[in-house]
């Protein structure tokens, strides 16, 4: 243990994900040593994210203005959304150049054992969002592993009665994995082989 | 080195075989670091195992979904002090990958997971009879041939026999007084006689005693000829009775769906 306020530095580092304490103390010790202009950005950086970034009142991604970046693009497809867990999952889509259309981002998936059910997720926001008849095409880009599938089947089930097409990607993507260490090429063919799903 | 690992993991063996070969299921599975899992197996020879799964998050993992909660696994682990590390995984059966296509069986086999870790109170302690049920519940469910709520309520029910939480529906769980008993008190550990009952008992039909009963013997003959009724208020008295035993309420049972 060490004294006050270095061992707070430590207590807060550790919280986050994947930091155990021996990687806090290390981080701890290093912002202790780093320049004082360095450390100064990164604090700006930390307060400026909590207070100016929001998330999308549309699809939940994270956004600067009520709208997110591709919200409010008018050359975004509106006709296509689909469907990921979280606002990390736009940026791995985003990259493969292969998607024109918008998003909606659920916040997480389905896991009862971990006390996540459909209604903590935005899945009345998604149904809300389908109701004026604009969008023809939902591909569901949940995670290809248990939790991922379970949240697709739900929402194939809720959305299938009402008339669009709803698609799951498809051939490429192993099952057991996240979608965010999917390569780019992997991610795109996955996106292509994308298959229908649901009634 | 700095590692996001509790010391020891995957290194000294304290006294257990270093590198050991069992078969299990997989319970639930929580991220670690940037792409490994801590996994959580209900063994047939070891009981409860907490184990280190490297990688397996990354879509080029050589485990893909082996690892998945509900499958079941032929495993090579590393003992290490506090958690083991997978080194090697094969399917046996990928019963929770097959069922996630089901909303409803999904939230059924997330019961029985959690119910299986629940009742498994200390890790490393042989649950034989805990395994093999579970193994028969989601190789059922999976099957999709019968009522996935049925299936859950017999597991549920037989689980907690196994462990000695066995529901009373023939004598009264308090005298023993024989006959067909029509007042239920979970804590009192099932039907009551009209002397015994408490303040409070719940009065349950004939249909849902004689449905529990087949269930609890694995009568599925006899759980079939159930109606709808009978049925939902079986499915009932199962919930509260397993809320009862357990000290902490499950945190999968509110999102189950009885279709
Ligand atoms: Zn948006």
């Amino acid at each position: 243990m060490y004294e006050g306020i270095v061992q707070d530095l430590i207590d807060e580092l550790g919280r986050l994900p994947g930091i155990g304490p021996k990687s806090a103390q290390r981080i701890a010790f290093h912002l202790l040593a780093a320049d004082p202009v360095d450390v100064r950005r990164l604090a700006v950086a930390l307060t400026e994210v909590k207070e100016k970034v929001r998330f999308c009142r549309s699809c939940f991604n994270v956004a600067q203005a009520e709208l997110c970046r591709i919200c409010a693009d008018p050359r975004r497809d509106q006709t296509l959304i689909c469907v990921v867990e979280e606002p990390k999952d736009v940026v791995a889509i985003e990259r493969t150049r292969e998607f024109r259309g918008l998003y909606h981002v659920l916040g997480g998936a389905i896991n009862p054992i971990g006390g996540v059910g459909p209604d903590d997720l935005h899945i009345r926001e998604l149904v809300a969002r389908l109701a004026d008849g604009t969008v023809s095409e939902l591909i569901l880009a949940t995670d290809p592993n248990t939790e991922g599938e379970v949240t697709a089947s739900y929402l194939a089930r809720q959305i299938g009665p009402m008339g669009l097409r709803v698609t799951r990607l498809a051939s490429g993507l192993p099952m057991g994995g996240d979608l965010e260490w999917a390569d780019e090429v992997t991610l795109g063919r996955a996106f292509e082989g994308r298959r229908v799903v649901g009634a | 080195m700095t590692s996001p690992y509790p010391a020891g993991s995957g290194s000294c063996n304290h006294g257990r075989v270093p590198v050991y070969r069992d078969e299990g299921v997989v319970l639930r599975t929580t991220p670690l670091a940037e792409a490994d899992r801590i996994i959580t197996v209900l063994t047939r020879r070891t009981g409860r195992v907490r184990a280190v799964a490297k990688g397996v998050r990354k879509t080029t993992s050589r485990f893909g979904s082996r690892l998945e909660p509900g499958t079941y696994v032929d495993l090579m682990l590393h003992s290490g002090r506090s958690l083991d590390t997978v080194t090697q995984a094969d399917i046996i059966s990928p019963y929770g990958t097959t069922i996630a296509l089901d909303y409803a069986r999904h939230t059924a086999a997330a019961v029985m997971l959690e119910t299986a870790e629940r009742l498994t109170s200390e890790e490393r302690e042989p649950a034989l009879r805990l395994f093999l049920l579970l193994v028969g519940g989601l190789r059922t469910l999976a099957a999709g041939e019968r009522p996935p709520a049925l299936v859950l309520d017999a597991y549920l029910l037989r689980s907690l026999a196994v462990s000695g939480y066995g529901m009373a529906l023939d004598d009264c769980a308090r005298c023993g007084e024989p006959g067909q008993h029509l007042s239920l008190t979970v804590g009192g550990g099932g039907v009551v006689c009209a002397q015994c009952r408490p303040h409070g008992a719940a009065s349950v039909s004939a249909g849902a005693v004689r449905l529990l009963t087949d269930l609890l013997r694995g009568d599925w003959d006899g759980a079939l000829r159930s109606d709808l009724r009978a049925r939902r208020e079986a499915g009932g008295i199962v919930a509260a009775y397993l809320q009862w035993h357990l000290e902490r309420g499950l945190r999968a049972l509110p999102h189950l769906e009885r279709a």
